[in-house]
């Protein structure tokens, strides 16, 4: 099965990246297909190279990261819904004179088009969030 | 569902949560503008207290916050012709549809006459139009 996968929830506040981050690596592991994995809303917080966790508490950017590596998947965060709350790739803070970017590896920052393209090509599209 | 090369799918837009105190409503309705390009079969759903995102009359001036419910009557322009809005959550909430401002398209089949884009369900009914779609996002 082919899956897109939507996050609209930023991380610790809201179960919803843990929960997405859970079903995205079993899907994997059961030899799935990750189409994309699309951040909208405060979703796009899970993509902050910037977060320092306490130590005795899971890194969940890290854990996207760690797991975009290891399977090669695509992890998308939108462009709106990034400027607006302060996510930038280094091309996005240089475009826009910002002093810094703060996008973790393993993402990258593209237009809505993009989840509507992973709702098209999935043959299922599961949504994380309220 | 196939069209030729073209895929087309059933994608529906379920908007619950009420326009202002949070963004989803906002941020639902830009999804909704750029997925009307890619030529899908599009709905949208106003339900719970979705359904206070469509009342007439907004004025956000005190709130501080982008009034944008005007952009709603441009759907028909994008092509958007079906706009579920679910009875029972008018009901609950003391509404009916003369509170909500009115939606129209303009249908290319029958010479361009406006027509009304919104279509009132029961609850049971809105399930089975929710059963018949490829895609469901729910903001």
């Amino acid at each position: 099965m082919k899956y897109g996968i939507l996050v609209n929830e930023g991380p610790y506040t809201h179960q919803a990246s843990d929960s997405a981050l859970a079903f995205t690596k079993a899907a994997l592991e059961k030899g799935h297909e990750i189409f994309r994995v699309f951040f909208y809303h405060d979703g796009v917080n899970n993509g902050t190279s910037l977060a320092i966790p306490p130590q005795d508490d899971r890194h969940i950017p890290n854990q996207w990261s760690e797991l975009a590596k290891e399977y090669n998947i695509d992890l998308v965060l939108c462009v709106a819904a990034a400027q607006r709350r302060g996510l930038l790739d280094e091309s996005e803070a240089k475009r826009n004179s910002k002093a810094a970017s703060n996008m973790i590896e393993g993402f990258r920052i593209s237009g809505l088009g993009q989840l509507i393209e992973a709702g098209i090509q999935g043959d299922r599209m599961v949504v994380f969030g309220d | 569902m196939e069209d030729g090369d073209q895929v087309i799918k059933k994608f529906m837009y379920m908007n619950r949560k009420a326009p202002y105190g949070t963004i989803y409503a906002w941020e639902s309705l830009e999804v909704v503008l750029i997925a009307a390009a890619f030529d899908q079969d599009i709905s949208l759903v106003f339900a719970d207290d979705g359904v206070y995102q469509l009342m007439k009359d907004q004025n956000t001036e005190e709130v501080g916050m982008k009034n944008f419910s005007k952009t709603y009557s441009a759907l028909g322009d994008y092509d958007i012709k079906k706009i579920y809005i679910e009875q029972e959550s008018l009901e609950e909430r003391g509404l009916s549809l003369e509170d909500l401002q009115g939606l129209k398209y303009e249908d290319e089949d029958d010479d361009w006459a406006e027509k009304d884009s919104i279509i009132l369900v029961s609850r049971a009914e809105l399930a089975k139009v929710i059963d018949e779609q490829d895609v469901v996002f729910s903001f």
